[in-house]
């Protein structure tokens, strides 16, 4: 692809864009209620935010590098970049954002077979139908290929029962993608299936999880005798945890990336001022490493993202990615309750939220897989030290 | 910009010193320089400017091969994984960009010598035991149509072995850089003996002469040419310590699955597992900053400073936790001089030091950033 045909394709969208993104959702701060998850439920905010999310989804924009008859553009890297350049450039929220998009979809496009595609992939890009994550347990978390649901075979169908735990959003989803244990004789990763599970069906319930930074996303899921078809396996039967790992690559990023978006462009210094609590010379020095690692994290995200973009892919480097960037946010908020002294401790009022996002930041080198877990997965599949 | 990847000239220029280098200057090199008590092999330097090393940062109008400070970061990067002593960072890297600024034909000469390696230079800056350029007391007193130069500058890197020396100088109007042949009347060299073995020294002057002609740039303007040769410096410093660090984790890495102790290999412990995952992520993180730093010398050199000491900032933790760990991963081989780890100590001590420490580096990155 020539320079001028990409030159070409950034006018092009630029003006389809400046015609079709609504002016409401434009600039301004980035809240909550901006963000579409989509869904047979979702309630849009605004007129506004269900034709940004239908205009775009006509495009295949909501999902640009998917294949187009699975509901997105067929962009590659370069027109894919130009376009969230552009996007950005109107300081406008993407009109959907969801676990169908970031894990469901692409562990799909991998694994999926051409009918799933055709049946899950097109639902997610126009955000009619909402997915969660079914992965960890009660007695399955860093040990996840442990899961003890079980999944036992009756004809075209199986019928599955136990509990998922950390369930984000389980109780606003539509479908569930779940690790299962449809062989409980064979070694523990070698009996899992990734199983898609409509949440309307009989037997499906879920419980919200209150955490120690008060109300979550997250939730209890229980199964009880869940009817559900053999033919909603993503790939091989038994041979699920091939489609977790994937897919959990791509949760790593995700977080990873996460961690590192509040490091934008205002520095540390900057922000811990503005909390009114001053900077005595230690925190400023704690300040100043925080900021030169923080710096230093978000060029090698860049990076990465570059050798991903290139065709090299990331990889178990996402497990550094993890580690660095949720480690790194923990440090962030520590110093920021210390800037924020006495005030930063209001659970309501006026600095509420303060408290909430660090006690938040510490399930962050839990969730997607311990930083003990990443260094681990380090120490095995990128130093090749012996286990 | 572009992208923080290595694009495809610059992996044939690493693989192409990786290896020539692992022939020509493994650490053995340096370790048979130290114990034969000389700080410089004239034949490598030699064998560096025939591939056009000393060229990288002079242009092609001067004969060098103009690639750029990626790419010198590349070298020193290389480098930096086996200890290679040479003067690439005084002279190739540092004089070559404080040259390059100024359109005399004495500079353009000088440019062409350092491309062909006939020339190395010191960068004589510091007075004191920390890097402070602007602290500059050595004076140079207006003296007829020329100057008088007075004072000692000490930490002279190459001071010993350099045919000439860039000055920093303080006169009336202000700071002022001159390039002296280093054994004009008055100037006297004594080496100082460094822990990584290498040539500095400190350099006195006594009523030197120097011409306006010495005079690199504008009198009272040094620092706008030396910045940029500085930070050009502290870039490929950088990319040297990151080599550094990561030379020798390669040693610890190795070292982790072959001892045994216990019955077993130690990189089976987690104890010693997560550490080294732990350094691997450290390096990974400052092979960025690292990147970048090239990346923003040669594309937007005007706004470098900060990527710069960011960098450099980087690679002086990175490099100390690669060796500190080193030695203790290691055990007591590690502690003894016949092994090599303490060359990377001491060579990572040094580099720290050099050019600018993490303190100083941090500040300008708060500087940058509305600390």
């Amino acid at each position: 692809m020539t320079d001028t045909n990409l030159e070409g394709f950034r006018a092009e969208t630029r003006t389809w864009l400046e015609a079709n993104c609504p002016s409401e959702m434009r600039g301004g701060e980035r809240t909550e209620e901006a963000i579409c998850w989509g869904g047979r439920n979702w309630k849009f905010s605004s007129d506004a935010q269900r034709l940004w999310l239908e205009r775009m989804a006509d495009k295949g924009w909501t999902v640009p590098t998917w294949p187009v008859e699975y509901g997105g553009a067929g962009l590659d890297r370069a027109h894919d970049k130009i376009l969230t350049e552009e996007i950005n450039r109107l300081e406008v929220p993407l009109p959907l954002q969801s676990f169908g998009i970031w894990m469901l979809g692409p562990a799909l496009l991998a694994f999926g077979s051409h009918e799933q595609k055709l049946e899950y992939l097109p639902p997610i890009a126009r955000g009619e139908v909402r997915w969660c994550q079914g992965y960890s347990e009660p007695g399955a978390g860093s040990d996840l290929a442990s899961v003890q649901t079980k999944a036992d075979s009756d004809g075209d169908h199986y019928i599955v029962n136990g509990q998922k735990v950390w369930t984000s959003y389980a109780d606003q989803a539509d479908c569930i993608f779940a690790l299962v244990r449809t062989d409980r004789d064979a070694p523990k990763h070698l009996g899992i299936s990734f199983l898609l599970i409509d949440m309307d069906s009989e037997g499906v319930s879920t419980k919200p999880i209150r955490l120690i930074s008060g109300s979550s996303p997250f939730c209890e899921t229980f199964f009880d005798d869940v009817r559900v078809p053999k033919s909603n396996v993503v790939g091989t039967e038994h041979r699920g945890w091939d489609v977790a790992k994937h897919l959990l690559t791509h949760e790593r990023e995700m977080i990873s990336g996460g961690g590192a978006g509040l490091l934008g462009s205002r520095s540390l210094g900057a922000v811990i001022a503005e909390h009114d609590g001053g900077m005595d010379a230690s925190t400023r020095a704690e300040a100043l490493i925080c900021e030169v690692d923080a710096l230093a994290i978000g060029l090698t995200l860049e990076r990465y993202k570059d050798q991903s973009e290139s065709g090299g892919g990331v990889g178990d480097a996402s497990a550094m990615l993890k580690y660095a960037g949720t480690e790194l946010n923990k440090r962030r908020h520590e110093l920021l309750m210390s800037a924020g002294g006495a005030d930063a401790l209001e659970w309501d009022g006026t600095h509420a939220g303060l408290a909430a996002d660090w006690l938040r930041t510490k399930a962050n080198s839990i969730e997607g897989g311990t930083s003990e877990v990443m260094l681990s997965i380090i120490s095995r599949r990128i130093l090749g030290l012996p286990s | 910009m572009s992208t923080l990847l290595l694009n495809e000239d610059e992996v044939m220029l690493q693989d192409s010193a990786r290896g020539f280098l692992d022939g020509a200057a493994p650490v053995s090199h340096l370790r048979g320089l130290r114990d034969a008590g000389e700080t410089h092999d004239a034949k490598l330097w030699a064998e560096m400017a025939q591939m056009g090393w000393t060229g990288v940062l002079v242009p092609e109008a001067a004969g060098g091969s103009d690639m750029g400070h990626a790419a010198a970061g590349v070298l020193a990067q290389e480098m930096g994984k086996t200890l290679v002593t040479s003067p690439f960072l005084s002279t190739a890297v540092m004089a070559a960009t404080a040259l390059r600024q100024i359109a005399t034909d004495r500079a353009k000469a000088a440019l062409a010598q350092i491309a062909e390696g006939k020339v190395i230079y010191a960068i004589a800056v510091d007075e004191n035991h920390k890097h402070d350029p602007e602290a500059t007391t050595l004076s140079a007193q207006a003296d007829g149509n020329g100057f008088k130069l007075n004072g000692s500058k000490g930490f002279v890197v190459d001071g010993g072995n350099a045919d000439r020396i860039l000055v920093l100088a303080m006169a009336d109007a202000g700071l002022t850089l001159f390039d002296l042949p280093a054994d004009r009347d008055g100037i006297a060299r004594t080496a100082s003996s460094m822990i990584d073995a290498r040539d500095a020294s400190s350099v006195n002057f006594v009523d030197v002469q120097a011409t306006g002609e010495d005079v690199v740039g504008v009198v009272g303007d040094g620092m706008s040419v030396l910045r940029p040769a500085l930070e050009a410096g502290q870039a490929a410093l950088a990319a040297e310590m990151a080599g550094l660090a990561s030379g020798a984790f390669a040693m610890t890495v190795g070292y982790l699955k072959e001892r045994k102790q216990f019955g077993i290999e130690i990189g089976r412990f987690q104890a010693l597992q997560h550490r080294a995952a732990h350094l691997w992520c450290e390096t990974e993180v400052t092979a960025s900053a690292v990147r970048n730093a090239g990346r923003m010398l040669d594309e937007d050199p005007e706004n470098a400073t900060m990527a710069v000491s960011l960098a450099k900032a980087r690679a002086t933790q990175t490099a100390k936790l690669a060796v500190i760990e080193g030695v203790q991963m290691h055990g007591g081989i590690g502690m003894t001089d016949a092994f090599d780890m303490g060359f990377y100590m001491k060579r990572a001590r040094v580099a720290t030091e050099w050019l600018g420490d993490y303190g100083y580096h941090a500040e300008r990155v708060a500087k940058a950033r509305g600390f």
